[in-house]
């Protein structure tokens, strides 16, 4: 069917609109990917606004209470309503997770291409560089950074934690991009790029980056969810987020497990919004893969 | 064939070179150490007199070139130090959990194996169906869901269900194997769903892509049995990448012990390490650095290894 030519801020409008729906009936998992997605991103930024309780102030009147219609997710030891921890939660793990992926990707695109542009020695030096990285579960890797940088807050996110979960990100990034920037590399339009007088610079980042975008993005979305996952097992382990700041992976940690019988709620539902989470952008970043890059397609 | 071993086991000494010199001075621009977690853990006011004469007698006032040379020496002569926390050396402290970690990952491995293998074949041959979704739908869940959580949701529903809980002491293998299993199978399934996720998710996609093979086509045109077309003609080349993929998960999956072996208390490798980090213990965390290098570099080893005995295609010189 000939798709009619529309113009216009409603055409854009029909445009998109035909794009969502073309992507829901061509990928429905990754369809409902995007829809948690949105989700926790609106749970995130209104969190202020649609949370039922402040998610740090104690309530010993209400201790380990059960769900019931006041406390929809029960309420901890100290009485703080769970439902209300997890939605300040998504507002952590987001930032976590997108910030280290982005970090992690871009930084790592960036070497990646550079890598694969100059080849020679400074690629040799790169590649044994990432292979040393990769060489190490990356929670092993997080943590070594994680304890060589320390804590720094700004803005309420622990910058040197983003940091610990980019690196191993980064180097997988690396990786990924320099191979797709090597086919880059030998098309025509590069050289006669570099025949037409551009800079090394120019040619890299304005003729070969915009063409491996694709992973990139693929990358990017499929980050956020390893990285969300890391960030809960850090801050579980006692090495992430600190209290009182409201993380998922921290409502599992310390004391948590003694209320195994008592209080399962409180271990049921931040594991939910973890996986939740992963879930969907793992999903998402599955389509993403399948649509905007037709050799992985399977 | 030896000569390639030989070759290999020689390319180890400058990447673990490259891992301890990493190492050595990741740790050493911390700001803090051991000495200040300790002291001035519990009491908040030590002299800076005591301090300095603990940090003399750990010798972490002495120039770093002088410790880096210590660090490499202890490293030839296989002696890696003592541990700055329990003041014992670090090979007995490693030694003592090393079985613990080890049999929990090979369970794992093993686990993995049974169910990814059947799992990823089944959903490549029944691609595009509801019961490819299904698999599929699981396997990206195996990714998403915290070895750590599922552990603790393990330890929930043997506890609703069964009233029972997994017992806390460990019992060794060769002392009552019986009561071993029951206490290491449920850590071993909680990190061994993401392996097996991981491990079906590439069956899945190598199988698909041997599938379009000419020879496939010869088989399926001569007549063959689908059956036997997937399990005698296909699986046989599907299965080595999948094999590259068990060697390397196997290698990490000391990083889903790390969380794991938290919630099941047990004493091993993973404990070891964030014990080691949560007080800076440097000499420790050096030392189980390079064991995880040594680890990922011979199971990788290994693995070629393997091509060559299972694809007559690969020989090494």
């Amino acid at each position: 069917m000939p798709a009619k030519i529309t113009t216009g801020a409603k055409g854009l409008f029909v445009r998109l609109f035909r794009l969502a729906v073309r992507f829901v009936v061509l990928q429905p998992l990754g369809a409902a990917g995007l829809l948690v997605i949105v989700l926790m991103v609106f749970a995130a930024v209104l969190a202020r606004w649609v949370v039922p309780y402040d998610p740090v102030v104690i309530d010993f009147g209400a201790m380990l209470a059960a769900p019931s219609p006041a406390h929809l997710f029960g309420t901890d030891q100290f009485g703080r309503d769970v439902l209300s921890r997890i939605i300040y939660g998504a507002k952590t793990a987001l930032s976590i997770g997108f910030w280290s992926s982005f970090i992690g990707c871009t930084a790592g695109t960036a070497i990646g291409v550079a890598s694969a542009y100059f080849g020679g020695k400074a690629d040799l030096v790169i590649q044994r560089c990432t292979d040393l990285l990769m060489s190490f579960p990356i929670i092993v890797l997080a943590l070594i950074v994680g304890v060589m940088l320390g804590s720094k807050n700004v803005a309420g996110v622990d910058l040197n934690l983003i940091l610990a979960i980019a690196l191993p990100i980064l180097s997988r990034a690396v990786r990924v991009i320099r191979a797709a920037a090597l086919t880059v590399r030998e098309m025509p339009y590069v050289e006669a790029a570099r025949a037409a007088g551009c800079s090394h610079c120019r040619a890299m980042f304005l003729h070969i980056a915009p063409n491996v975008i694709a992973p990139y993005l693929i990358m990017l979305t499929a980050f956020i969810g390893q990285a969300i996952l890391l960030e809960a097992s850090l801050s579980f382990l006692g090495l992430g987020v600190s209290e009182p700041t409201p993380a998922w992976g921290l409502m599992l940690s310390g004391r948590s497990s003694d209320f195994y019988r008592d209080a399962p709620w409180m271990i049921l539902f931040p594991g939910l919004a973890i996986s939740l989470s992963v879930f969907a952008f793992n999903l998402f970043g599955d389509s993403l893969r399948d649509r905007l890059d037709p050799r992985f397609r399977t | 064939m030896t000569t390639y071993i030989i070759k290999r086991l020689l390319l180890m000494i400058p990447t673990l070179l490259g891992v301890a010199t990493l190492i050595f001075f990741m740790l050493r621009v911390v700001p803090g150490d051991i000495v200040e977690v300790r002291l001035r853990g519990d009491s908040g006011s030590v002299s800076q007199e005591v301090i300095d004469r603990e940090r003399e007698r750990l010798g972490l006032n002495r120039p770093l070139p002088v410790q880096f040379a210590d660090w490499i020496k202890g490293l030839v002569t296989l002696d890696l130090g003592v541990s700055m926390w329990t003041e014992r050396p670090v090979t007995t402290e490693i030694g003592i959990r090393l079985g613990l970690s080890l049999q929990i990952a090979v369970m794992a491995a093993a686990i993995a194996v049974l169910i990814a293998i059947p799992l990823g074949t089944i959903s490549a041959v029944f691609r595009d169906t509801w019961i490819d979704y299904v698999v599929r739908v699981i396997t990206i869940g195996g990714l998403a869901v915290p070895s750590f959580w599922l552990g603790m949701i393990i330890i929930l529903t043997l506890l609703v269900v069964f009233s029972w809980a997994p017992p806390v002491m460990y019992t060794s293998f060769y002392k009552d194997p019986i009561a071993n299993m029951a206490q290491l199978i449920w850590p071993a399934l909680a990190v061994g769903y993401r392996y097996a996720a991981v491990v079906a998710r590439m069956v899945r996609s190598s199988l698909i892509e041997v599938m379009r093979e000419d020879y496939i086509r010869t088989a399926r045109a001569k007549g063959v049995f689908e059956r036997v077309v997937v399990l005698r003609h296909a699986m046989g080349n599907a299965l080595l990448p999948a094999l590259t993929l068990i060697g390397l998960e196997f290698a990490f999956l000391m990083g889903g012990l790390v969380v794991t072996e938290q919630v099941f208390n047990l004493n091993g490798i993973g404990r070891l390490f964030v014990d080691a980090i949560a007080r800076n213990d440097f000499i420790l965390i050096q030392a189980l650095v390079m064991l995880i290098a040594v680890m990922f570099i011979v199971i990788n080893l290994i693995v070629d290894l393997m091509y060559g005995v299972l694809d007559p295609r690969i020989r090494y010189k």
